[in-house]
């Protein structure tokens, strides 16, 4: 299927947001349904304060964001919906077990009870968390935490999955995990966008990779095309987003 | 040149994180706000020195040859104050034991390990008896401009009680983590502190409610029967009552039996306290199961579910148990009052009207910072396809809630008595509970539940106006209670204090 008959699951037009500087900056961003999109760029490029526009955590300051054909910022409700979110600190309750925790997460977005069990007995297979599985959280490594907030962020059945960094401080064996859960979610049709600072991440798992700098995006498309815009054709995704960004920086 | 890894230059280490913990304290991690701390604390003094003045001037001439009636009352006073420094300071040692923060760089350094946890314990008590002073200071300093400098021996008293209440609480903490383990003590360890600091006081008014019907802890300690079985004036039980009045042999006797039970202490416990701590350091990784025996998802409403989530945490919150049992305990007084003059058929359950309402607005002022900022996942809730409204809504009737099923038995038990009075108790509990809540979403900010401790740190004007509404709400009540129309006054300046707070709030801007 080519992007242009592809629905579209998340559009932004002109959104900005500003702190003390312009964090985004007239960004337009386009990612079609069943896309694994890799947004990359430098620390402090707007990458996260994005993603945290699309999931009603900021308020932009001007644009508009179009989830799943749902306007976000006049029916935030709908949109959530459909939407689940991870950030790069997993935040879970230590009080409660996993399957506790997916319980909440079920109740919140009002999923049927019989199904959410269903859903969460698979994802904690899936994960590898059945030994812990009616444990509290309190005694989690860091890796099991992201797994435990992996699963609630899926156990809803989401149509847009958002992470930012999601690999972060995982080991290799759970950072694979998380990556086959990704990887079958786009699969089967969800879109998933991430961020990342792991640029063989993009390169090996995204469908299209957005380069961000100084809440611009600066580049879009596939490794292919991100090279064609360098100049340059036989380099690595690490050396593309190098030459990308040092041009950004000086223009 | 102080020798590295000595005792001295750890002290100095530990003197210096001690003092900027305290700067942070006062100032909330603001630099700016130093000069406001400075004149805060400028205030309190004079505030505090006043309220001295109006409390205790009239005992300024008090003599060595005080009678057997002052020294019951200058010692019930400091087994009193003593009962809470114990209580602090098994509270701070539970948290040198449970804090990781430099355990990892201490235990693999060549350093001896116990060195550094002998001046550990030594900042404890530095801090223990520091409080101590800063607390007994305005009482000493108006004793002694009436009275004469010999009241400054007080001050001497203070610091051996200090000392004293930390050797304690660390034999008290020791002893429960050998008897019953790392992982149970520090719940148990924080119930006991709270249990420690309450019972004094409450075992007072308990004993005055029996013999006089009044909540007044002196009415106990001043009563025939206490006097009749004091020990004999020249007995050295009273030395700690004479060194405060100026006996200076007591207070070298005093101070020498301070520091050699501090010292005995940190001799006997500092290698333990490593051990400890490494145990205390496993405690996160240890299992808590909460298995059911079917596994199911309940069908709740997302209000629901947050309610019942709130509840939950509420409930496996240990340290929370631990306040709300102190809580529950202060009430056990006015709770026998209520008994006796249900018995007695008179109308001194006025008194408690107030008790309970004030206790009630606390509780849900900290009940509330823990559901609305105490949050664990803001962005699991905020991404939720809930309107914020609701979620914010769905946290307050979980604070209210709590509070409701907390106080529900003591208005049942006044409704037995009094009707009417029950139910302004009830309006009165429900409006402090109400407003603690509101000025805790006024000035709601994003933080952890283990930062709890330190809430009263991030704004201050939530902490007074909190305490400032629940007395409004308290005077409001008594006086209704009592069928005054005056009762119009504290409600209004309790409304005014919500307003203030709604004007100054943060979220508002």
């Amino acid at each position: 299927m080519t992007s242009s008959n592809r629905p579209i699951a998340l559009a932004l037009r002109g959104v900005s947001k500003r702190f003390d500087r312009p964090a985004v900056d007239a960004l337009d961003l386009t990612i079609y349904g069943g896309e694994f999109y890799a947004l990359v760029g430098p620390n402090g490029a707007g990458k996260t304060t994005t993603l945290r526009m699309v999931v009603g955590l900021l308020r932009p300051d001007v644009g508009s964001i179009s989830i799943g054909g749902i306007d976000a910022l006049s029916d935030p409700v709908a949109a959530k919906q459909i939407t689940a979110w991870l950030s790069d600190e997993p935040m879970i309750y230590d009080k409660l077990t996993p399957y506790e925790y997916l319980e909440f997460v079920a109740g919140l977005w009002r999923i049927d009870p019989a199904i959410a069990l269903v859903r969460a007995r698979e994802l904690i297979g899936w994960l590898g968390l059945e030994p812990h599985a009616h444990e509290r959280c309190e005694g989690f490594s860091r890796g099991m935490r992201q797994k435990v907030a992996l699963a609630g962020a899926l156990v809803h059945d989401p149509k847009l999955i958002i992470l930012d960094e999601p690999l972060t401080g995982l080991d290799a064996g759970t950072a694979r995990q998380v990556k086959d859960v990704l990887r079958a979610r786009a699969r089967d049709g969800g879109t998933v966008i991430m961020t990342t600072h792991i640029l063989e991440v993009a390169e090996r798992m995204a469908d299209r990779i957005g380069v961000i700098a100084r809440g611009r995006l600066i580049a879009e498309g596939t490794l292919d095309d991100l090279r064609r815009q360098t100049g340059e054709t036989a380099t690595s995704l690490e050396d593309t987003f190098l030459t990308l960004v040092a041009e950004q920086a000086a223009a | 040149m102080i020798q590295q890894a000595s005792l001295t230059w750890l002290a100095g280490h530990e003197l210096r994180l001690g003092w900027r913990d305290w700067v942070s304290l006062m100032t909330a991690g603001g630099r700016t706000r130093g000069r406001t701390a400075f004149v805060a604390l400028v205030c309190i003094a004079i505030f505090m020195h006043v309220f001295a003045y109006w409390t205790v001037a009239a005992y300024a001439d008090a003599g060595l040859g005080s009678d057997t009636a002052a020294l019951v009352g200058i010692t019930g006073t400091l087994i009193l104050s003593w009962s809470l420094l114990l209580s602090q300071a098994m509270e701070s040692v539970t948290r040198a034991f449970y804090s990781r923060s430099d355990l990892d760089l201490i235990l693999t350094s060549p350093a001896s390990a116990r060195k550094v946890f002998a001046v550990r314990m030594g900042r404890i008590a530095m801090a223990a008896g520091a409080i101590a002073v800063l607390l007994a200071a305005p009482f000493i300093n108006v004793l002694a401009a009436l009275g004469g400098g010999r009241w400054l021996a007080a001050y001497g008293v203070v610091i051996a009680m200090g000392a004293v209440a930390t050797a304690v609480a660390l034999a008290l903490t020791i002893t429960l983590f050998r008897t019953i383990g790392a992982k149970r003590t520090r719940l148990v360890a924080q119930i006991v502190a709270a249990v420690i600091g309450a019972a004094f006081v409450i075992g007072l008014q308990v004993a005055a409610i029996f013999s006089a019907g009044s909540l007044s802890r002196y009415a106990a300690l001043q009563s025939d029967w206490m006097l009749r079985h004091a020990p004999d004036t020249a007995s050295a039980f009273w030395w700690p009552a004479r060194a405060v009045l100026g006996d200076y042999v007591a207070l070298a006797a005093v101070f020498g039996f301070a520091a050699a039970v501090l010292g005995m202490a940190i001799a006997v416990f500092s290698h333990r306290f490593g051990e400890h701590s490494i145990a205390a350091a496993g405690v996160s990784n240890t299992v808590v199961q909460q298995r059911r025996w079917v596994l199911a998802f309940r069908r709740r409403s997302p209000a629901r579910t947050l309610r019942h989530k709130e509840w939950t945490l509420l409930k496996r919150d240990p340290w929370l148990v631990s306040q709300t049992l102190m809580q529950i305990l202060y009430l056990l007084p006015p709770a026998l009052l209520l008994w006796v003059t249900f018995r007695t058929g008179h109308d001194a359950f006025i008194v408690l009207i107030p008790v309970i309402v004030m206790a009630a607005g606390q509780l849900a002022g900290g009940l509330a910072w823990l559901t609305i900022s105490g949050e664990d996942a803001p962005d699991l809730v905020s991404t939720a396809p809930i309107a914020a409204n609701r979620i914010l809504l769905a946290k307050i009737e979980a604070v209210i809630g709590m509070v409701a099923l907390i106080f529900a038995p003591i208005v049942a038990l006044l409704a037995f008595d009094a009707v009417f009075a029950a139910a302004v108790c009830g309006l009165g509990i429900l409006s402090a509970a109400a407003a603690a809540t509101m000025i805790q979403l006024c000035f709601r900010v994003q933080a952890r539940r283990s930062h709890f401790r330190r809430r009263q740190t991030s704004s201050r004007i939530a902490t007074f106006a909190e305490a400032f509404s629940s007395i409004a709400w308290a005077a409001t009540s008594a006086l209704a209670a009592a069928g005054v129309w005056q009762a119009i006054g504290p409600a209004i300046v309790a409304f005014g204090i919500l307003a203030g707070v709604w004007m100054l709030s943060p979220s508002r801007s």
